[in-house]
C-alpha cells in the first residue's frame, strides 16, 4: 500500500521535504485545512458509531428505561439477564446449530468446489478453457431472481422444501466469484512446481492438493471467511425454504423480536448484538481480509 | 457423421490440434470444472430459460404450466402495484444511491488527507455497519427512527427539529432506507480509499505548482482519477437497488405488517421491485407472473448498466487509453 497522498495541509507549498525535515515547524502552525478536517471526521465517526452504542445500550437496559426521554446512555441497573431472555425466547442454541448447519457444510462444499474448478480453468491448459471461462463470469451478472423462481419449483417437486439441501446443494458447485478469486491465486504460482510433480508421475489431483493447496491458504481462508458470513447472515434462502421453527438459522429467529404490534426493544437488541457479535469478532481477527476481499470485488469491474 | 465431428470441434476450439495429450488435457480439465458445469446447467442455464418460459404460463406452484402468451406482460402493465414498486425503485436508484456514494466519497476523502492520525480507528468504525447482518441493522434501524422514543427523533426534537414518523410516514419510509443505506456504505469508503491511493502523487505536486487550491485539486485532479471506481460504485448500488430486499422485508414486517394488501411498508411506499416480486412468488404463488417480472428486472439491470457504461465513455478516465 502507497501512503496516502494528501490534499489539505499542503496547499500552494512544495515544501514537504523542508517539513519532513523540520517537523516541529508543523506543530507549531497547525493548518486550519487539517483541523477541520480532524473535525469533520470526529462528528461523522461519533454518528456512524451512535447506532452502535445504541443498541449495546437498549440491549443492557430495563423496558422502561429504553423509552425514556431525554434518552439514557448508560444503563441503569444493568440488565445483562436481557440477553438470557432473549436467547431462551428464540431457543437460541438450536437456532445456532441451524446457522452452524446451514454455514459449515457452504464453507467446505465452496472452498473445496471452488479450488478444483480454479484449478482446472488456471493450471490445465485444455481447448476451449478460456470461452468456457467467459461463459462463468458472465453468469455473475445474473440477478438471482432471475433463477429462483424454478429453483424453487425444482426443489419443491423434489420435496426439499423444508430441508436444508436447496441451499447446501448448490455449494458444493461451484461460486464464480470465488473460482474467479481462487483462478488468479493460483495462476501466481510459479509453473515450474507442477511441472516437476507431473513428471514424477503425479496426478493433476495429487498436484492440487499437495501442492496448489498448501501454498494458497491466504486466499483460500478468505473464500471460506467471506462464505461463511455470507450464510450465517442470509436471510432469503431460510426465508424461502426453512419456514419450520425447527429449522429456523438465527437470522430468522431474529426477526420474531419484531412485530408491528408490540416490540420488546431491549430484547430485540439484544437478539440483533447476539447475531452481530460473531462477526465483529471475526472483524478484529482477519481486519486485513476484508479490506482485501472489499477491494477485490471493487477491482473486478 | 463421424468423420464431420473432428471438424466441427476443431472449428469450435479454433483449430485444435487433437493429440493425445490434448484430449487428455480436455477431458481432465472438464473433470475439474465439472462441479461448476453442472451448476451452470442445473442452477443457472437451465433456471433462467425455464423462467422465461414461465412467464409466458399460468403456472401457480405445482401445477402444469399453461401457454397464456404475453398475459402476464398485460397484467404488468395494468397492475398499480407493479408500477409503485418501479416507482419507488427507481427513487432509491436516483436519490439514494447517488447520496450514499457522494458521501461514502466525502468520507474517504476526509480518510485519504496526507499522514492522517487515527486512520485505522476512523476506518473501523466506518466499516464495521457493513459487517452488520441486513436482519440487524433492520431491526437497529427501526428502532433509531421509532418516531417516539428512537434516539434520532429524541435527537431532532432537542434540537427543536421537526421530528417525522419515518417508517410509519409514506413520505418519510424512503428517506429513512437512505439514512440506513448512508450508514452501511462502508464497502464503498474502502473501494474509494483504494482508488485515491492510485492516484499518482506527482499530478497533485502539478496542481499546486498551477497554485491549485485543495478543492480544485479534488475537482480537477482526484474526481477525474477515481472516476472508474465511482462509475463501479453507481453501477452495483443501481443493480444492488433493483434486488434490494431483506431491509424492506423486515421493516415493512416490524412497523405495518401486512394487513391492507400487498406487504410493503406503509402505504405500500417500501414496495421496492425485489420485495413485489418476492410477494408474488411467495405470498400469492402467482409463479408466472412473477416469473414475467423477473426478466423484466433483467432487462431493466442490464439496460441500467448499459446505459451508465454509456454516459461513462465521455465521463470517465481509464489510465491508458488514449
Amino acid at each position: 500500500m502507497t501512503e496516502p497522498t494528501g490534499l489539505v495541509g499542503t496547499r500552494g507549498r512544495p515544501l514537504d521535504d523542508a517539513r519532513r525535515a523540520n517537523p516541529n515547524r508543523v506543530r507549531r502552525r497547525p493548518p486550519v485545512g487539517r483541523i477541520a478536517v480532524y473535525v469533520a471526521l470526529a462528528v461523522l465517526a461519533l454518528a456512524f458509531a451512535a447506532p452502535f452504542a445504541w443498541m449495546v445500550s437498549t440491549s443492557l437496559k430495563t423496558g422502561p428505561q429504553a423509552i425514556a426521554t431525554p434518552p439514557v446512555w448508560i444503563p441503569n441497573p444493568w440488565v445483562f439477564g436481557n440477553y438470557l431472555d432473549a436467547l431462551t425466547k428464540i431457543n437460541f442454541p438450536l437456532a445456532v446449530r441451524n446457522s452452524l448447519t446451514y454455514a459449515v457444510p457452504a464453507v467446505v462444499g465452496t472452498v473445496a468446489s471452488c479450488s478444483l474448478v480454479a484449478y482446472g480453468f488456471a493450471r490445465i491448459r485444455w481447448p476451449g478453457r478460456d470461452i468456457v471461462f467467459i461463459v462463468l463470469l458472465a453468469t455473475m451478472m445474473l440477478p438471482g431472481q432471475v433463477t429462483f423462481i424454478p429453483l424453487y419449483v425444482i426443489f419443491a417437486k423434489l420435496g426439499w422444501v423444508g430441508t436444508f439441501l436447496p441451499l447446501l446443494v448448490p455449494t458444493f458447485l461451484g461460486n464464480p466469484f470465488f473460482i474467479f478469486l481462487l483462478r488468479q491465486f493460483f495462476l501466481g504460482i510459479p509453473s515450474e512446481l507442477s511441472e516437476a510433480a507431473r513428471i514424477d508421475g503425479a496426478s493433476e489431483f495429487r498436484i492440487l492438493t499437495r501442492i496448489i493447496v498448501p501454498l494458497s491458504w491466504p486466499a483460500l481462508i478468505t473464500v471460506g471467511l467471506f462464505t461463511f458470513i455470507d450464510k450465517w447472515t442470509d436471510f432469503f434462502g431460510p426465508l424461502i425454504y426453512l419456514q419450520n421453527p425447527d429449522l429456523q438459522p438465527l437470522s430468522l429467529a431474529v426477526q420474531t423480536f419484531q412485530s408491528a404490534h408490540k416490540t420488546d426493544w431491549p430484547l430485540s437488541m439484544a437478539a440483533s448484538v447476539a447475531i452481530t457479535l460473531p462477526l465483529i469478532v471475526l472483524y478484529f481477527f482477519a481486519q486485513r481480509k476484508f479490506i482485501e476481499g472489499i477491494q477485490i470485488t471493487g477491482l473486478k469491474g | 457423421m463421424s468423420s464431420l465431428l473432428p471438424r466441427r470441434r476443431r472449428r469450435l476450439t479454433g483449430g485444435v490440434d487433437w493429440t493425445p495429450r490434448t484430449r487428455r488435457n480436455f477431458a481432465v480439465g472438464l473433470l475439474f470444472i465439472s462441479p461448476w458445469l453442472l451448476g451452470f446447467l442445473g442452477f443457472y442455464l437451465y433456471p433462467a430459460l425455464a423462467s422465461l418460459y414461465y412467464s409466458f404460463t399460468d403456472i401457480k406452484l405445482l401445477n402444469d404450466p399453461h401457454w397464456v402468451g404475453l398475459a402476464n406482460y398485460q397484467q404488468m402493465v395494468a397492475d398499480p402495484l407493479f408500477w409503485k414498486s418501479l416507482g419507488n425503485t427507481i427513487f432509491l436508484t436516483l436519490i439514494g444511491i447517488p447520496l450514499a456514494v457522494t458521501s461514502a466519497l466525502g468520507i474517504a476523502l476526509l480518510l485519504n488527507v496526507k499522514r492522517i492520525v487515527g486512520l485505522g480507528v476512523f476506518r473501523t468504525i466506518f466499516y464495521l455497519p457493513v459487517v452488520v447482518p441486513s436482519v440487524a441493522s433492520a431491526l437497529l434501524w427501526i428502532w433509531l427512527l421509532n418516531p417516539q422514543y428512537g434516539l434520532v427523533n429524541q435527537g431532532l426534537s432537542a434540537i427543536g427539529l421537526p421530528h417525522p414518523s419515518w417508517f410509519y410516514d409514506a413520505d418519510w419510509s424512503k428517506p429513512g432506507i437512505i439514512l440506513m443505506m448512508i450508514w452501511g456504505a462502508g464497502d464503498v469508503v474502502i473501494i474509494y480509499l483504494g482508488a485515491l491511493q492510485g492516484v499518482p502523487k506527482s499530478l497533485y505536486e502539478a496542481a499546486e505548482v498551477d497554485g491549485a487550491g485543495a478543492w480544485a485539486k479534488i475537482r480537477n485532479v482526484t474526481i477525474p482519477m477515481i472516476s472508474p471506481a465511482i462509475l463501479f460504485n453507481l453501477i452495483t448500488g443501481a443493480i444492488g437497488a433493483f434486488q434490494y430486499f431483506t431491509q424492506a422485508y423486515v421493516i415493512s414486517e416490524g412497523t405495518v405488517g401486512r394487513g391492507s394488501g400487498a406487504a410493503g411498508g406503509i402505504e405500500n411506499s417500501l414496495l421496492f421491485y425485489g420485495l413485489n416480486l418476492y410477494n408474488n412468488a411467495f405470498r400469492y404463488f402467482k409463479i408466472g407472473y412473477a416469473s414475467a417480472l423477473a426478466w423484466v428486472l433483467l432487462v431493466i439491470v442490464l439496460a441500467t448498466t448499459l446505459l451508465l457504461l454509456r454516459v461513462a465513455r465521455s465521463r470517465v478516465y481509464y489510465e491508458g487509453d488514449r
